[in-house]
């Protein structure tokens, strides 16, 4: 399991490299890049380095002293990514990413970007590394989330709203692609999550694996034992698949989170394995929300983060082998959880990880006090204030 | 004469006028065709395609219906060969033996799927075997030391990639691409032509030398898109038709200038892609 992807970068049948024949070269090229900088300690020294000294990590773990007692049952402590520069674990991602381009001369970074917090990752880097960065993001969200083009650009950015399909996450990545398979030849495209075509999952997860290996030691210490059960919410799943894999071996439970939207008994989710099939998107074998026909329908959910109709192929693999159990949370579950976690314990959550909070809301009653749950908490809400004022005051209404 | 092997979305602007619009093509000088199945995410596809795609999945399209499409189009006469341009996910859907069923039943002759590269492609090219269905491959000009390997398995034609990018219509072409059309050449033992970009007839004019044929997608679907609302009208349909057959004839008119010269590689390149036809 843990010697996943294959070399034709399958985790069993998921993953692979559905590409346009010009992106073969490129993804070889990085492949055998990656490899090299993942074998060279002075690489790994580097990327701690920045870790350390530019992120602030290691981030804390919290035990959740309020929530527990008020809940009564198993202990909550939470892996703090939203103390992370920039607010989330996505920053982990982006600095593994700018060193490996960097290692391969590349100094033009592309990335696309749904609600904007891995567009805002990528400006950062690309700023702190003296490199150049363009930002897809669908029209859409460019329109909701003004807040964060502003700081993209102020970031020094160039933000290219993307005009076609749907206008979100799904047509910037595309778009994203497009304009990757054009200048390929010079430009090193970012991708913000687990998914995409072969090496990308792998990267990613390697890149994001800290969360997890943090968290097993500071779980040791507090604890002296590891945790009995994992929550991590999953979009494209970077913050789950670095909170699960340190895990993926022990005897511990792991549970990923989907948004549930409207509620998956509704077209408007983004519950990928619990509603999807198996298809090809962004390159990757998964499991995808399409119609009979094969064409790719539009998720919904209210965290722009998790509104995406795919899944990283790694996820599909461990679903399919039953080694992680994926449940999902509506929109109206995660909002109440947010609210919840900020008036017991002080943290304003991303409506992101609020989903894998609410699931933790519902498990932690039912087990025993001496049993541990570790939540990833893997992004702040600042961002999100006027979503959630947005819809408790429509709520009131 | 060089292969013309124009490009077209089934579907677009609707599926009668998708019949009517390959008549006038293969009557224009087509001798293959392709046929593009609309998908809603067309990764390699620029603006011009990625628009007909909209297009026709609002009037329903699908992958069985464009298969089906073919069949209609059999009937009423048409004889080229017809390649299926799919993205990997509808296949997927409807299943990959399915689809060469369905394929073969309506006289398709190839299909080329553009996100599904040599590594993965092994169990698609077997059952086209099967079928009697060459699965067309693509070289890229990022393809260097793949082409040898690509080239070794192509059947029908190799398609090469003109240049870095999506699908469109270029003002310029690399200057680097006769070099890279040249090399192909030098490893491919089925015709070799080129595609993407091309979108004029000084185009045309200048790289027939150096290739077996030309593809041309977005200039056409442009066309189409110009003339959509004419189309539809069964009142001006068939001035609209007419329209389109004399932009196609000036956009090719240099492949028959030399055409006439080189009749004898024609018969070759006719016959190999014609495998899979089953007319």
């Amino acid at each position: 399991m843990l010697t996943l992807p294959n070399e034709r970068g399958r985790f069993g049948m998921f993953g692979g490299k559905f590409v346009p024949e010009t992106l073969m070269r490129p993804l070889a090229d990085i492949e055998r890049q990656l490899h090299e900088a993942l074998a060279d300690p002075s690489f790994h020294a580097e990327y701690m380095h920045h870790l350390y000294e530019y992120s602030g990590r290691p981030t804390a773990l919290t035990f959740a002293k309020n929530l527990t007692e008020r809940l009564g049952g198993a202990k909550m402590y939470f892996k703090r990514e939203d103390l992370n520069h920039t607010g989330a674990h996505k920053i982990n991602n982006a600095i593994g990413q700018a060193l490996l381009a960097k290692r391969m001369g590349k100094r033009k970074i592309i990335a696309e970007t749904g609600a904007g917090q891995h567009g805002v990752a990528a400006a950062t880097v690309a700023a702190r590394f003296g490199m150049e960065c363009k930002v897809f993001m669908g029209e859409e969200d460019v329109k909701r989330q003004a807040l964060n083009v502003f700081r993209m650009k102020l970031l020094g950015a160039q933000v290219i709203p993307v005009t076609s399909g749907n206008r979100t996450l799904k047509d910037a990545t595309n778009e994203a692609i497009r304009y990757w398979v054009e200048h390929c030849d010079d430009h090193f495209y970012m991708i913000g999550s687990v998914v995409g075509p072969h090496p990308y999952p792998m990267m990613v997860r390697e890149f994001q694996r800290i969360i997890g290996e943090e968290a097993r030691e500071q779980m040791l210490k507090v604890e002296g034992k590891l945790p009995n059960t994992i929550i991590a919410c999953v979009g494209g799943g970077s913050n789950a698949i670095g909170m699960f894999h340190p895990f993926l071996e022990d005897d511990v439970e792991c549970i990923g989170v989907e948004a549930a939207g409207k509620g998956v008994h509704t077209t408007e989710h983004a519950a990928t394995i619990t509603k999807g099939t198996k298809g090809v998107i962004h390159g990757s074998l998964t499991y995808v929300l399409q119609d009979e026909h094969g064409q790719i329908t539009e998720p919904y959910s209210i965290s722009a983060g998790l509104d995406y109709p795919g899944v990283g192929p790694e996820h599909a693999y461990l679903a399919h082998i039953g080694r992680v159990r994926y449940e999902s949370v509506t929109d109206e579950e995660a909002i109440a959880a947010v609210q919840m976690t900020a008036e017991t314990e002080g943290i304003i959550p991303a409506i992101e990880s609020a989903h894998a909070l609410a699931k933790a809301f519902q498990i932690a009653p039912l087990r025993p006090k001496h049993e541990t749950i570790l939540v990833c908490l893997s992004g702040r809400g600042d961002k999100d204030v006027q979503t959630v004022m947005n819809y408790l005051e429509g709520d009131e209404r | 004469m060089k292969h013309f092997i124009p490009f077209i979305v089934a579907g677009d602007p609707c599926e009668e006028v998708t019949i009517d619009l390959v008549i006038a093509l293969e009557q224009a000088g087509a001798t293959i065709l392709e046929l593009g199945v609309p998908y809603s995410d067309p990764l390699a596809d620029g603006p011009i395609i990625q628009r007909a795609a909209s297009r026709a999945l609002k009037n329903g399209m699908t992958l069985t219906r464009a298969l089906e499409l073919i069949g209609q189009m059999r009937k009423k006469g048409v004889k080229i060969p017809i390649i299926v341009f799919t993205y990997y996910n509808p296949v997927l859907q409807l299943g990959e033996e399915r689809f060469f069923a369905l394929a073969q039943q309506n006289g398709a002759s190839g299909v080329l799927i553009p996100d599904l590269p040599f590594e993965e492609s092994e169990h698609m090219r077997i059952l086209g075997d099967t079928y009697g269905i060459p699965y067309i491959s693509l070289v890229a000009p990022t393809s260097h030391e793949r082409i040898a390997m690509i080239a070794s398995q192509a059947q029908s034609f190799l398609y090469c990639v003109s240049s870095l990018g999506v699908t469109g219509i270029r003002d310029s072409l690399p200057a680097e691409l006769h070099e890279f059309l040249k090399q192909v050449k030098l490893y491919s033992r089925v015709p070799v032509v080129v595609g993407f970009g091309i979108s004029t007839a000084e185009q045309v004019d200048r790289l027939q030398h150096v290739c077996d044929g030309i593809v041309i997608g977005s200039a056409i679907v442009q066309k189409i898109e110009q003339l959509q609302h004419q189309l539809n009208d069964v009142h001006t349909r068939s001035n609209a038709l007419i329209a389109f057959s004399q932009y196609v004839v000036s956009l090719i008119e240099p492949l028959k200038r030399v055409g006439k010269n080189e009749s004898q590689t024609t018969t070759e390149t006719t016959k190999t892609v014609s495998t899979g036809q089953t007319d």
